[in-house]
């Protein structure tokens, strides 16, 4: 557990040295930057190893910081830490690896990018409000550049949007969290101290600090109606940006509504409780419905995160136990996939075809092109609408059952969720892959005859991302409980047991 | 009273060796320097490096030793950090000094910011009306030469005319404030006027008296609606001068004020924490400063031209400096330095990189900085940590001085009074002010270089300089108890 700190610190000399070594050669900044990522997940895996799943937070690091102010560099870790720690230190790996065919620039690509996860690490380490606040809007600026710089489609439109979406919901955080401060007296940002004074804030104080606090957190979870930074910016980011957006950035709001915004102001979160069920039902769903009739592939893999995120948002609204490692859970799981599926749309097919569209894919035979991405991109979809045997079907199925508990009538509308992913996903698959040749279009098949029949070939770094992500929804789809050992001993802690009501867990 | 000279200069040996500085730059131009021609320009800014470091060195030194000659001076922690920041401040400014090429007397032009200088560290003691009023002017007529400085450009001499006209007009509305406070407490000292004040309560001509100051300070921090020379003036003076008006004149300003407002006016502060709110100073201080919020984060948005894109952000800072000015009765002076130090830090580097830029074409529009990532990486790369600092961006200086003056204000009332909703709006804002600062990155470090732009050759102590300032804001963002510590 101890190993976990050095992650925020491999990281950020990581990206040092990529920048060193992108002034030499664009290899040598890969190359750095696979091995640090590679150091990351070894250390959270190792980490892992020697876990030994308890009720609360353990400390890793509580030194002073700024004592004027009672802040401290605070970082603990508990189950729900550790399962996204590894789950970051997988995408970060996977996305360098889909991410090496960038050639422009590529030292500062890679440094942007190990400091977007060094920011990551640092959220789901910190112990101590503030830490986590520097940690968040550390992972806000890259984004910006990442995009930017090497995105496509409206990208200037996207990461504009993007950024100020986070910087917005981070300002409404700091709001939250300065007037929790004040009205505490001022003593300091510690978890547990916060929790503690919270006890005694007003209902007012509760509620307006919990509305702040979690509607910041929100926006970056994808919630709707502050979704729509993440089609726009999914889409306009480089492949193993977008991977590591939906990944693990939205995981960061999610995980900062679980950490931060519910545990300290208990009051406030069952006021909105049922508000916060119905928006993330109603992101559900509508993010599904607009999935199904995008005409840009990667819009529909975009609004599908959404839509899986809004299980998430339920999964914490239901708030018992149940439902609560399911949400954890599928943090976890749409890590896994969504990066995948970005994988396959972003780098496999559009840096081949150079056509998201799916009227342009309809007319392409990729499952002869490629069939390796045909393969992944298949049983991708298989897992993202939450077949059995992926890690997606344990996940959704905890998070129903969870919220069953607590309310029938929201499992029930949410379970429609579940229909409209199977029915975007399996049009995804059906119309870019297996799609037809039309006969209505002989402009179009000339010009795919002419120019695009032979793809280049799938490159092992490809095949190799592809492969650990796989395996990874399809272990976790046999068996989820080596998360759910760590993730439910975690909600056994005092601070969560007085927000989570009933269900054994 | 007894006068005690001797310990009066020793309390201003750092404004001393300021003046001897300037003094000497200039005898040394005269006799020596101005027959060669080649060194001019680097004996002028050693000469005026090493006086700014000497004073510095003295303003540490001789440290806080309370009031000086009855108390028309107070060296306190704030006196003196006041003194080595603006002594840092300017030094980073010298060290920005024009090429020969563009500044054909530097002599003269170190030799004022010399005299700046010592007009600042007095501001940063003044404890009396008349030495308040003096340092002002000491330091405003010398900015008003040096925003002038610029002969072959018309712009250079609009700004040092507006700022001129601006700031006679605001140094009379500050005497004329000072006459009354005068006239009704019998004193110019700001300890007598506090137990006078304290003893009076308020009254229709002590506010008249308070406008009137406020006016001037409104000037001095460039805040709405007193700020209209701001954008022109950072627009046409000289790079070094926008940098030092931006800076150690903000810095010294706010000090002066807060000491003349909480230790002088503090009686007649009023209350604006807590609803209902009693007349005095701070709701007018937390009027303006809401006027300079909205104002210059907005007027920003709509910029084309960089140095007054930092103008309106210069104003937007402002308005949370003074929200730092109204918390520092409860919580100190501690967190409004910091904040203004590192926004001076930050303010210094953005202008030392146009500075640098304008050596080697032009550098007004924000198309201009387009892929200086290609033509400079180190200006790029410097860029990137002021702009980001000013935007508030952890782990930079700008990041924890805006959360600490916030966290100061709402602990005066919480939510619950309009300072509350003040901090909630400027937080609110700085999301608005984050679009402005990307633009400026956009074009730094995104765009591609224009087709006949050549490198960019960065001039050793103006990459001295910029590199130190970075430096120091990621040291002071990720150690901020280095400065809060001594307060």
């Amino acid at each position: 557990m101890n190993a976990l700190p050095c992650t925020i610190y491999v990281a950020f000399t990581g990206a040092l040295l990529a920048l060193v070594a992108g002034a030499r050669s664009a290899q040598a900044a890969r190359l750095v930057a696979l091995f640090t990522a590679l150091t990351i997940w070894g250390l959270t895996l190792y980490a892992a190893s020697d876990f030994v799943p308890a009720a609360g937070l353990q400390d890793l690091v509580n030194i002073p910081w700024i004592p004027e102010l009672g802040i401290r560099y605070h970082l603990a870790a508990d189950g729900i830490s550790l399962t996204l720690m590894v789950l970051t230190g997988l995408a970060a790996t996977t996305g360098i690896l889909f991410s090496w065919n960038i050639e422009e620039r590529t030292g500062e690509f890679f440094a942007l990018y190990l400091a977007l996860i060094g920011g990551v690490c640092g959220v789901f380490l910190s112990a101590d409000v503030f830490v986590l606040f520097v940690f968040y809007e550390i992972a806000i600026v890259p984004k910006y550049f990442l995009i930017a710089k090497w995105g496509s489609t409206n990208r200037e439109y996207g990461a504009m949007k993007l950024v100020l979406y986070s910087f917005a919901g981070s300002a409404l955080v700091l709001a939250g969290m300065l007037w929790a401060y004040a009205a505490s007296g001022g003593q300091g940002f510690g978890l547990s101290q916060l929790a503690m004074a919270a006890a005694d804030f007003t209902r007012t104080q509760q509620l307006g600090m919990f509305a702040l606090v979690f509607t910041g957190f929100a926006v970056l979870a994808g919630m709707f109606p502050f979704h729509t930074w993440a089609p726009t910016g999914h889409v306009a980011a480089p492949t193993g940006a977008s991977m590591l957006l939906a990944g693990v950035v939205m995981k960061l709001g999610a995980y900062g509504c679980l950490r931060v915004a519910m545990p300290l102001f208990p009051v406030g979160f069952e006021f909105f409780q049922p508000v916060i069920a119905w928006l993330a039902i109603t992101g559900i769903l509508y993010a599904g419905f607009i999935a199904l009739v995008q005409e840009d592939f990667k819009f529909v893999i975009g609004y599908s995160s959404v839509s899986h995120m809004g299980f998430v948002l339920l999964g914490l609204a239901a708030a018992n136990a149940t439902a609560v490692s399911g949400a954890v859970l599928q943090m976890f799981s749409h890590g896994v996939i969504a990066g995948l599926l970005f994988a396959v749309v972003g780098r496999m097919v559009y840096d081949r075809t150079h056509t998201r569209h799916l009227a342009d894919l309809m007319a392409l035979p990729l499952h002869r092109l490629i069939p390796f991405a045909a393969v992944v991109f298949v049983l991708a979809g298989l897992a993202s609408m939450g077949l059995p045997g992926f890690s997606g079907f344990p996940a959704e199925l905890t998070i129903l059952i969870g919220t069953w508990q607590t309310k029938p009538l929201w499992a029930l509308a949410a379970a429609g969720g579940v229909l409209i992913a199977a029915a975007f996903t399996l049009r995804a698959i059906q119309v870019s892959f297996f799609g037809k040749v039309a006969p209505v279009a002989p402009n179009r098949l000339e010009r795919v005859e002419g120019n695009t029949l032979h793809l280049p070939p799938i490159t092992w770094p490809e095949k190799l991302g592809a492969l650990l992500l796989l395996g990874a929804t399809i272990y976790l789809g046999l068996c989820p409980d080596t998360l759910l050992d760590w993730i439910r001993p975690a909600l056994h802690s005092p601070v969560f047991q007085a927000l989570l009501s009933g269900g054994p867990s | 009273m007894k006068l005690d000279y001797a310990g009066l200069f020793h309390a201003l040996q750092p404004e001393a060796h300021l003046v001897l500085g300037a003094l000497l730059v200039l005898t040394f131009d005269l006799v020596w320097a101005r027959h060669r021609p080649a060194n001019r320009h680097h004996v002028a800014l050693a000469i005026g490096l090493l006086s700014l470091a000497l004073a510095g060195w003295k303003a540490v030194t001789t440290g806080g030793t309370g009031p000086v000659f009855g108390g028309v001076l107070m060296l306190d922690t704030l006196a003196t950090a006041t003194r080595v920041g603006v002594v840092t401040l300017a030094a980073l400014a010298v060290a920005l000094l024009p090429s020969p090429a563009r500044l054909r007397h530097p002599a003269e032009f170190v030799a004022i910011l010399l005299c700046a200088t010592t007009g600042f560290t007095l501001m940063a003691a003044a404890n009396q009306l008349l030495i308040v009023f003096l340092a002002v002017e000491l330091a405003s007529l010398s900015l008003y030469v040096l925003a002038g400085f610029d002969k072959t450009r018309p712009e250079s001499a609009e700004a040092a005319l507006k700022y001129y006209l601006f700031g006679g007009m605001a140094a009379a509305f500050l005497l004329f404030g000072f006459s009354l406070l005068y006239g009704l407490t019998g004193s110019l000292d700001l300890d007598m006027i506090a137990a006078q004040l304290s003893m009076q309560g308020p009254s229709p001509l002590l506010l008249v008296a308070l406008g009137m100051v406020l006016v001037a300070f409104g000037f001095k921090a460039a805040a709405a609606p007193f700020h209209l020379w701001a954008p022109d003036v950072y627009q046409g003076a000289p790079a070094p001068a926008a940098a030092l008006i931006a800076s150690a004149s903000k810095l010294a300003g706010l000090v002066v004020f807060t000491r003349l407002l909480w230790p002088g006016l503090g009686t007649a502060a009023g209350t604006i924490a807590h609803v209902p709110t009693t007349v005095g100073w701070a709701p007018i201080v937390a009027l303006i400063a809401a006027a300079s919020l909205l104002l210059g984060n907005i007027g920003a948005l709509a910029q084309t031209n960089v140095r007054r894109l930092l103008a309106y952000s210069a104003i937007a800072h402002a308005g949370a400096l003074l929200l730092g000015v109204i918390a520092a009765g409860r919580v100190g002076p501690g967190p409004l330095f910091y904040y203004a130090a590192t926004y001076g830090l930050a303010a210094v580097g953005a202008f030392g990189v146009l500075s640098v830029l304008e050596a080697s074409g032009p550098a007004q529009k924000l198309t201009d900085l387009a892929g200086l990532h290609k033509r400079s990486p180190l200006l790029a790369g410097c860029l990137a940590i002021f702009v980001l600092s000013l935007a508030g961006i952890p782990p930079l200086a700008g990041f924890f001085g805006k959360f600490v003056v916030f966290a100061a204000v709402l602990r005066l009332g919480g939510l619950g009074g309009p300072m509350g909703w003040l901090a909630l709006a400027a937080i609110a804002l700085s999301a608005v002010a984050l679009y402005y600062y990307l633009l400026i990155l956009k074009q730094a470090l995104v765009a591609p270089p224009a087709e006949d732009t050549p490198a960019v050759q960065v001039p050793v102590p103006a990459a001295f300089a910029l590199l130190t300032a970075a430096a120091l804001l990621v040291l002071l963002g990720v150690m901020p108890s280095l400065v809060l510590r001594i307060f």
